[in-house]
């Protein structure tokens, strides 16, 4: 609110040496009732200013999140409870609770969601384990420590469809550059795509590669927090490297671990354009025995493909809540973390 | 006084500039391409005033790249020609139905794949202008059964033909010399005439001298689809009900896929992935069924330590393997305009022209005698006569019985339970299931 006081003051001064002064003066003397008004109304726009002006300056995210955000959140919700087809979208003919209570019964989205928590834990628990590891290692005093942080950093920074592709080549069966590596050490080829286990875990090492270095800075700059003297007394306590880490360097993370867990749990549940593009444009079937359809490809499929908006809604708005379940989960275990510190 | 006024001619600024931001998100969110229009007089087009009509396409059309866009600016120096292209149909067609539900953000031309074109027929065929009555269309240039495609029950025509698919069996020489089996084109198209069978019998024949780890054919889907195309009933029956899972011809094409997979007769892949085109380039499998269209793919991956070593023959039965139409969405503001550069585009001239920069087959069978087509031949394909040879299997090409969901059913069929056996090595009877599992799922509304 100060930069347009200060730029009048600085603009009204001269006027007011002229012929401003005048009705001031008048004023002073005699309270003239239109100048009285004026000055009311003009204090009350003042009032308001004062009160107003910030939710209107913040007033443009609610705006773009109201039509952007919550307006589909609420449509979809409306949409899950109606039939509706892709080929005719305005007509909606209600249906309930069926598209909710049909998912119950469907194996296709048992079979989604059992992937999704599986490729999940395979990607996640690594990748933070790995990116804990490859912060304290950058931790260190390095020669070009500025060219490793970048080098880790370019994995995120590359575009999903790009990678999946080398991956995709990576993981080929018959001309895959991994076959030919466990080749040579006399491993038969390995059919990844066609494997459950073998094409989750293709799909997670995609994951994997992208978020490590992302998640190692955010624990890097979490370490490089943490007050040395700490590290000092530990080791004047005769605490190794390795303790020093377990003891020290783990719980002031905490809140950090808690933050990489939360953004990664969220990441997991949508994943989507790995395992759509792992299946190399072949649909979001997720495999001949659906074998790494994910929550987010099934979904897809449902609205997309085969062009049931209702019956993608409702998967949709299943997602969400499970997401609420998780966060929910999140908060309680935070609060104990807390409580016993 | 000044006090105020100063804050007030800020504050009318500041609001102007947001009128103008919001004003501009609005109008980029309303217009759709009506904005640029002849009473305006120049902007994009340079020096060229007119009105510009917008064409929406997947993949690659060809138009552009075969000059026709241009050809027909110059003939009609008023017309702008804009297209945007979507380049895969699974993208391009549900953006599709959400504009024509909306109805706005269409082109004046709108692009249909063959697979889809029931589902618009009888779905949204009241948003699309009816093309048979627009000048310059000739129903008999095209094949009827194209010209039935596009055409409502009470016979409106909601799209022009553009290209087919006949099929044809592309298959390596040298591989079939080594294996023992005739090369030249006609004794081979003579092993498999007129029956499928005789194709897997072939198979048979071939992989008891197969030439290194080499297999008779690419997928067992590949197998299926070309099959499965050469019948006239398939998904559903005349009266619009689904019956793929007693079909016959379903069951035929099913039969001899998973035969041909069990009997380890294919390379165990899956068309259009990258290990497929690897494939090509390593020539690890002998024979595919190719439309013209494919051709060029073939030519592209096999490349050129390939050359004259592919060769095309006629396949068992004449098929019909892709395609699309071309349509005008009433929500059109030139429709006049877009109906006319529709008609011209799917002309049996231009398609002549396009077959012969693009190698798109022409759906107007009145192209076939025009010299481009009637005498084409291929040089990387061994100067095959490829306009003899797919002019003959168009003319054979079934009446076929679409439906709305062709697509979901076929490629469930291909992609769950054919890939189930050809690569999980499951059973045809589990793969069955577990496709038809999944479509019962696709298709319950």
């Amino acid at each position: 609110m100060t930069p347009p006081s200060g730029f009048t003051a600085g603009t009204a001064a001269p006027p007011t040496g002229q012929g401003g002064a005048a009705p001031r003066a008048v004023a002073a003397k005699a309270p003239d009732p239109g100048e009285e008004r004026r000055r009311a109304r003009r204090s009350r726009r003042y009032r308001w200013d004062i009160k107003y002006s910030p939710y209107a300056f913040v007033a443009p995210f609610f705006l773009f999140f109201a039509v952007f955000g919550l307006f589909p959140l609420l449509y979809t919700g409306w949409a899950s409870l109606h039939r509706v087809e892709l080929t005719d979208p305005t007509h909606m003919e209600w249906a309930g609770w069926h598209n909710y209570s049909r998912l119950w019964d469907d194996e296709f989205f048992w079979n989604a969601l059992q992937n999704t928590f599986t490729i999940g834990v395979i990607s996640t628990v690594p990748q933070l384990l790995m990116a804990l590891g490859l912060a304290h290692l950058l931790n260190y005093k390095l020669r070009g420590s500025m060219f490793f942080r970048v080098a880790i950093l370019t994995p995120y920074a590359t575009s999903v469809a790009a990678a999946t592709l080398v991956f995709v080549l990576l993981f080929g069966r018959d001309y895959g550059m991994i076959n030919w590596a466990l080749g040579l050490v006399g491993i038969d080829n390995i059919d990844w795509q066609n494997g459950t286990w073998t094409s989750q875990l293709a799909v997670s090492a995609i994951v994997i590669w992208r978020w490590t270095g992302y998640n190692a800075l955010i624990y890097l700059a979490a370490m490089q927090a943490v007050p040395s003297d700490l590290y000092e007394s530990a080791a004047l306590d005769g605490a190794s490297r390795w303790q020093q880490f377990l003891h020290v360097t783990i719980p002031s993370l905490r809140p950090t671990i808690l933050f990489t867990i939360v953004v990664s749990t969220i990441g997991a549940t949508q994943l989507f354009g790995e395992p759509l593009l792992f299946n190399g444009g072949a649909g979001a079937s997720g495999g001949p025995d659906h074998q790494y359809q994910t929550l987010g490809l099934y979904l897809y499929e449902q609205g997309w493909t085969n062009l049931h908006l209702g019956r993608a809604s409702a998967i949709a708005w299943t997602m969400f809540l499970i997401l609420l379940l998780i966060a929910a989960a999140n908060a309680i275990v935070a609060r104990r973390l807390r409580k016993s510190q | 006084m000044f006090r105020s006024s100063g804050t007030y001619r800020r504050r009318a600024v500041t609001l102007a500039a947001v009128a103008t931001l919001g004003a501009g998100l609005l109008a980029g969110c309303a217009d759709d391409g009506d904005d640029e229009t002849g009473s305006s007089g120049g902007g994009k087009g340079g020096n060229k005033g007119g009105t510009t009509i917008t064409v929406g396409t997947f993949g690659v059309f060809g138009y552009k790249q075969a000059g026709l866009y241009d050809e027909y600016m110059k003939l009609h120096p008023d017309i702008n020609i804009e297209e945007t292209s979507i380049e895969r149909n699974e993208n391009y067609y549900p953006q599709l139905l959400t504009h024509l539900g909306a109805g706005s953000g269409l082109a004046d031309i709108q692009a249909i794949e063959i697979a889809n074109i029931t589902e618009i027929t009888t779905t949204q065929a009241d948003k699309f202008v009816d093309l048979s009555k627009a000048p310059g269309v000739k129903k008999d240039n095209w094949l009827s059964w194209k010209w039935a495609q596009a055409t409502t029950k009470d016979g409106r025509t909601i799209g022009l033909g553009t290209d087919i698919g006949p099929m044809a069996i592309c298959y390596r020489k040298d591989l079939f010399q080594q294996a023992g089996l005739p090369t030249d084109r006609d004794k081979v198209a003579k092993l498999w005439a007129g029956d499928w069978n005789k194709y897997i019998e072939t198979g048979k024949q071939y992989m008891k001298k197969a030439p290194g780890d080499t297999a008779f054919v690419d997928s067992a889907g590949g197998v299926y689809n070309a099959v499965i195309s050469s019948n006239a009933k398939r998904y559903y029956d005349e009266s619009g009900k689904v019956i793929y899972k007693d079909s016959p011809a379903v069951k035929e094409a099913w039969n001899l896929a998973t035969t041909a997979s069990e009997d380890k007769l294919t390379a165990k892949l899956q068309q259009f992935q990258k290990s497929w085109d690897q494939a090509y380039s390593n020539g690890k499998f002998a024979t595919v069924s190719c439309p013209p269209w494919m051709l060029g793919h073939i030519k592209e991956k096999a490349g050129d330590k390939a050359k004259d070593k592919w060769d095309v023959a006629a396949a068992p039965k004449p098929g019909n393997w892709g395609g699309s139409f071309i349509g005008v969405p009433k929500a059109s503001k030139h429709q006049e305009e877009a109906m006319k550069l529709a008609a011209w585009l799917t002309a049996p001239e231009q398609q002549a022209k396009l077959f012969e920069k693009q190698a798109s087959w022409p759906s107007a069978q009145a192209a076939y005698s025009l010299p481009t087509v009637a005498d084409a031949k291929h040089p990387y394909f061994g100067n095959a006569p490829i306009g003899k040879i797919f002019a003959e299997a168009a003319k054979g090409i079934p009446t076929q019985v679409l439906g709305p969901k062709d697509q979901i059913i076929g490629s469930n069929i291909a992609d769950i339970g054919l890939l189930q056996v050809d690569q999980q090595g499951k059973s045809p009877k589990d793969a069955w299931k577990a496709a038809t599992k999944t479509i019962d799922n696709a298709l319950d509304q």
